[in-house]
Order: C-alpha cells, then sequence, then structure tokens
C-alpha cells in the first residue's frame, strides 16, 4: 500500500522528471550489466590539511561517461585545528552528501507521488568525539556517534505523508546505506 | 509409462484445490506428493504454531471449518486433519510418498519423471509451494563453527536449543513468534530486523484479518498493484495465532526483554554488524500500519457501518532505542545459537524447462507460466491475488487457473 495523493503527476512540478526515471529503472531491469556504474574522483593535496578533490567522468551504462566540465570540492580543517580553514572539513562534505541524497530523494519520491513542494531544508547534526581520531581513547571510534537529520517541509501534503516521503527517501538513499552499514575500502599505493 | 492430461506436484491445498477444479471439469490427473497429503504442514513446521488467520477464513473449494472455534486459529495437527479431510473427500489418485526427479518438455506437453516411474502429461500444475527451502544470508557463512546455525525448517521448540542467548534475524512472522517463546524459555534473544509489516491482532474489535477481508484487500488482483514484483516481496505479517488474540510486535517484544537491533550487516571474527538504519524501518513499518487503519476507517464510514464497530483508534509508535546497538560479539555476549527467519523460497531444482528468471524465480504472469503453454504455478505471493498464498486463496486461483488449462487443452488439441 503507497502513499500516493490525489494529485496526478501532471500539475505538481518539483523539476524531476520521474517518467525518465521510471523508464531509466525499466530499462535497467532488462539489462543489468547497463547498472554497474562507476563513480570517482581524484584529490590533490595543496598545503597542510587543503586538500582539493576533483570529479570529472564516471563509468555507467556500459561506457566510460564525461560531463564536459569538472566540478571542484575543496577540504581543509578549521583553527581550533591549527589548520587555515580555507574550506569544509571532510566530515561536513560527507554530512552534506548525506543531507544532499536525503533532500534529493523527497523531491524525486515527491514528484512521483503528486505531492507539490514549495521548500525542503535538512538539517543535520553528526556527534564526534575527538578522542577516537586523536588516538586517545581506543574504545572511541573515529566516526560518529550518532547523526541526527531535521527536514523542514512546505509542501501540498498532510504530515504522514511527508513522514512517508522522508521514510521512503532513506530507503532509497545511496549516502544513507553508505553510512548506516558497512563498505569494504581497498587501499594501495604506488 | 503412464499417461494423464494434467499432473498436479504438490497434495497440500492448492494441489488439492487444483483437483477439484479440475474434477469438475471432467479433465483427468494425478496429485503427485512426495510426503503425505499436507506434508509441510505435518513436517516443517514448528510444534507451536497455529495459523495466523482465523479458522473460518480456512476454506477449500465446497469445503469449509466447521469445528467449535471460528475466530480461533487451528494448530498444526487440526490443520493436517482438516487438510486430509478434504483430500479424502477427493477422488482423483494421490501418488504419495512420491519424489518428482524432473519435468521437462516433450513435443505435445510434459514429462515428469518420478522415484516410481515415469507420467507423460499435457499439461503440469507447480504446486509444491513457496517454503521448500530455508532462505539462509550468505553472511552465515562467516558465523564461528561453535556458534548453532538453524533455520526454521530445523526448529521445533526453544529447548532443542542450548542454554544461552539465541540471536534471531529477521522479525516477520516466524521471527517474531519464535523470538517470543525463545525469550520466554529463559533464553536471551537478540532480534535483528529490516524491513517488516507491523498490524495488530484486533483493531476496533475485529481481527485484523476480517478487517482485511471486509474492505477487499485480500482480493485485490495482482495486475491492480502498482507494482506487482514489490508487493510479491512484501514480507509476512508480524501475527501469530493464539487464544488470547494477543499483538506481537516489536513493543509487544521489547516488553518481554527481546534485545531489538537493526538489519544485519555483516558478520566478521565472531562479530556481527547491524544497520543504522533501525529507526527508519520502525517508521516504515508504523506508517504503513496505519495507512492500512485509515483504509479500514474509510471502508466503515463509507459503508455507513460506524455504529457497529468499536471507534477509531491507533497505537503507540514502535520504541527504538536512543543507541541502537551497531554491533555484537557474539562469545562476549554469550550466543550459542543464530535461527534465520529470514524467509523461504521454491525448490525447483528438478524442473527442467527454461522458465525461471535470472534470480531463479519462476517468469509467470498469474500463474499461467510464461513460454511454457501447460505449465501453471500456485501458492506463491500474491500469485493472482494477495490471499493467493493463504488457505483461503486456493480455491479462485484454482478455478481461474482451471480454466485456462482447458482452454489451452482445447487449442492443443485443434
Amino acid at each position: 500500500m503507497t502513499g500516493t495523493t490525489a494529485q496526478t503527476t501532471t500539475e505538481v512540478n518539483n523539476g524531476v522528471n520521474v517518467e525518465a526515471l521510471l523508464g531509466a529503472r525499466e530499462a535497467l531491469d532488462a539489462a543489468p550489466e547497463a547498472a554497474q556504474f562507476k563513480w570517482r574522483t581524484t584529490c590533490e593535496w595543496v598545503n597542510g590539511t587543503h586538500c582539493r578533490s576533483t570529479v570529472s567522468g564516471f563509468f555507467g551504462l556500459g561506457e566510460e561517461q564525461s560531463r564536459g566540465k569538472d566540478f571542484t570540492i575543496e577540504a581543509d580543517h578549521p583553527a581550533v585545528f591549527a589548520a587555515e580553514d580555507n574550506a569544509a572539513t571532510p566530515v561536513e562534505i560527507v554530512l552534506s552528501g548525506l543531507a544532499s541524497c536525503l533532500t534529493a530523494g523527497v523531491a524525486a519520491v515527491a514528484q512521483h507521488r503528486g505531492i507539490q513542494l514549495h521548500s525542503v531544508t535538512a538539517t543535520i547534526e553528526g556527534d564526534m568525539d575527538l578522542q577516537g581520531i586523536l588516538g586517545i581513547d581506543d574504545e572511541v571510534r573515529n566516526g560518529f556517534g550518532a547523526i541526527r537529520v531535521h527536514f523542514d517541509i512546505d509542501a501540498d501534503a498532510d504530515e504522514d505523508d511527508l513522514k512517508a516521503l522522508v521514510a521512503q527517501s532513506q530507503k532509497r538513499s545511496a549516502v544513507f546505506d553508505i553510512i548506516t552499514n558497512p563498505t569494504n575500502v581497498f587501499v594501495s599505493v604506488n | 509409462m503412464n499417461y494423464v492430461t494434467t499432473v498436479i506436484i504438490g497434495a497440500g491445498q492448492s494441489g488439492l484445490a487444483m483437483s477439484k477444479h479440475l474434477a469438475d471439469r471432467s479433465i483427468d490427473h494425478v496429485l503427485i506428493e512426495r510426503g503425505e497429503v499436507a506434508n509441510s504442514w505435518r513436517k516443517e513446521r514448528w510444534d507451536s504454531l497455529r495459523l495466523l488467520t482465523p479458522n473460518w477464513q480456512s476454506r477449500l473449494p465446497g469445503y469449509a471449518y466447521n469445528g467449535a472455534d471460528p475466530d480461533g486459529y487451528m494448530d498444526m495437527p487440526e490443520v493436517v486433519r482438516f487438510i486430509q479431510g478434504y483430500a479424502e473427500t477427493l477422488s482423483s489418485p494421490i501418488y504419495t510418498g512420491t519424489r518428482v526427479i524432473s519435468v521437462r518438455q516433450t513435443e505435445i506437453g510434459y514429462r515428469v519423471a518420478t522415484d516410481r516411474g515415469e507420467w507423460r502429461c499435457e499439461t503440469v500444475v507447480l504446486a509444491n509451494g513457496a517454503c521448500n527451502v530455508a532462505n539462509v544470508p550468505k553472511a552465515a557463512e562467516c558465523l564461528p563453527t561453535a556458534i548453532a546455525s538453524v533455520t526454521p525448517m530445523e526448529y521445533r521448540y526453544p529447548d532443542q536449543f542450548e542454554d544461552g542467548g539465541v540471536m534471531v534475524v529477521g522479525a516477520s512472522a516466524t521471527g517474531v513468534q519464535l523470538a517470543k517463546e525463545i525469550q520466554l524459555s529463559g533464553r536471551q534473544v537478540t532480534l535483528s530486523v529490516g524491513e517488516h509489516v507491523r498490524v495488530p491482532r484486533l483493531y476496533r474489535g475485529r481481527d485484523i484479518k476480517w478487517w482485511m477481508d471486509a474492505i477487499g484487500v485480500m482480493d485485490m488482483r495482482y495486475d491492480e498493484t502498482d507494482d506487482v514484483r514489490r508487493v510479491r516481496r512484501v514480507p509476512s505479517l508480524q501475527l501469530v495465532g493464539t487464544p488470547e488474540r494477543s499483538t506481537l510486535d516489536l513493543n509487544a517484544l521489547r516488553a518481554l526483554g527481546v534485545r531489538i537491533t537493526g538489519r544485519l550487516a555483516g558478520i566478521r571474527d565472531g562479530k556481527v554488524q547491524f544497520s543504522g538504519s533501525l529507526g527508519n524501518q520502525c517508521t516504515l513499518a508504523d506508517l504503513k500500519m496505519n495507512r492500512l487503519l485509515e483504509s479500514i476507517d474509510a471502508w466503515v464510514r463509507e459503508n455507513s457501518k460506524d455504529g457497529e464497530f468499536y471507534p477509531p483508534h491507533r497505537f503507540d509508535k514502535t520504541l527504538v532505542d536512543a543507541e541502537p546497538q551497531l554491533g555484537m560479539d557474539l562469545a562476549r555476549d554469550g550466543i550459542k545459537t543464530v535461527l534465520w527467519a529470514t524467509g523461504y523460497r521454491p525448490d525447483y531444482s528438478w524442473l527442467h524447462v527454461p522458465v525461471l528468471d535470472r534470480k531463479g524465480r519462476i517468469r509467470h504472469d498469474g500463474g499461467v507460466i510464461d513460454d511454457a503453454p501447460g505449465l501453471y504455478v500456485m501458492g506463491l505471493p500474491f500469485l493472482r491475488r494477495r490471499k493467493s498464498s493463504f488457505i483461503a486463496g486456493a480455491d479462485d486461483d484454482a478455478r481461474e487457473l482451471a480454466e485456462h488449462l482447458s482452454a489451452t487443452l482445447h487449442r492443443l488439441a485443434a
């Protein structure tokens, strides 16, 4: 039983091309090899803890995909870490990734369910005990102890529909899965 | 060599219902059954199991429950007697103790090889059910060998386990039922919870299964759903059949002392990892339950029946710890047994007809198998209707598939 509303999708515009997504789903169902994507980024050290990552092409639909432009994401540490604060920290970028993935998901699900969004804001906070990364206490993990996400949504739908939107977004979110489940990471040198 | 028009594989409720409908159409047939009639109910269920549907819902073509407790829930010996009793009203031959070795296509139909001889036939109905093999996740391979790894197929009662902690993986009907009885046996249960469907046993004074029948959701057709593959994967409802008609959800288990964790994400070096998405799984289940209760309230209003039932009410949301456990050290936490309540699948290893998809599932349209004229399947979840895998669903599915089978025979003869 899905939580669809009475509105038709032609009246609702959240900027998401749901028809294209559903078409892609059908096509990839028939050709699962084409569903194997590889996402990439290349990071260059600048100075101190300041780094610059460049996102260019990715692999998907059976071939290399290029965009004709690169995206740059810089990272650094703040003054309390005796650094130069040139950019957000890697962990803040991860939280932004989670917020972005969940928010985009809310828009896509809302489009599919015929819900017109007016504004969506996701506020995220992650707890971190620095005794982990500073090696002070080896029972403390490096990463987040807990992450809290709060959505403020103004839309043409009732509270239960909005809760269902946000719940469905988590169910199908890549970054939510990345953060809540283990992933193998293999690191090599030269 | 034996010849018959139709071979039915399996003498459970689906096979027997098909037998009745074929007999009504004078289509000659036999049933092949590896054990006794109602074998799975006899051999592959645990001691305390009762149906999770009320007895009045146990109907087969021309046959109904006529015992003293229509609102109660039959135990396994009663279910076996019920189905066996039905088999005795039928006149077609049932070859029990006969195992199918292979089914292959021939020029005019099929050849069914069994360990007691071969049958040539024009049509075959696969009624071996959806639960021949327990699904066990790959992670089970990483369990330390000192820990017992058990599926519901081998489970009969809690005391078959040694004393100590038990991790139950999966919180659908089987998982919640076994978690409860194992916890009550004095063994600390940790229940790993992924996607699940929460329902109350009673709502507005009536059994939830009574409601689902009344408002028509059990009769919903597969071709009326938005995504038939999704609905066929919906897990079994968290229900148990008890004389007290108690609700068995995560809150009830928590109150008994069961520890609730997220979905099993992996096992490595004696440590289990659980997903951090438990909160969302519980939210999804609560929202889905409330949508069902809304549908019920809407049906009552639309049919002007408000006076016939207790007023609408809702249930407490599923409690989730402020910090759900993300990991468990099996040895340190005293886990002696892991019970994989992670679902079942049918066995088609003997089906040598290319009708399976890349995940080993039968490709079919409402039970009519793709690319294999005269081959049918019954008893799978939402095969033709939401009730298809329930005892009461066998009649309508058998009637419609028998009609299709009959038309196929006429086409083949022409």
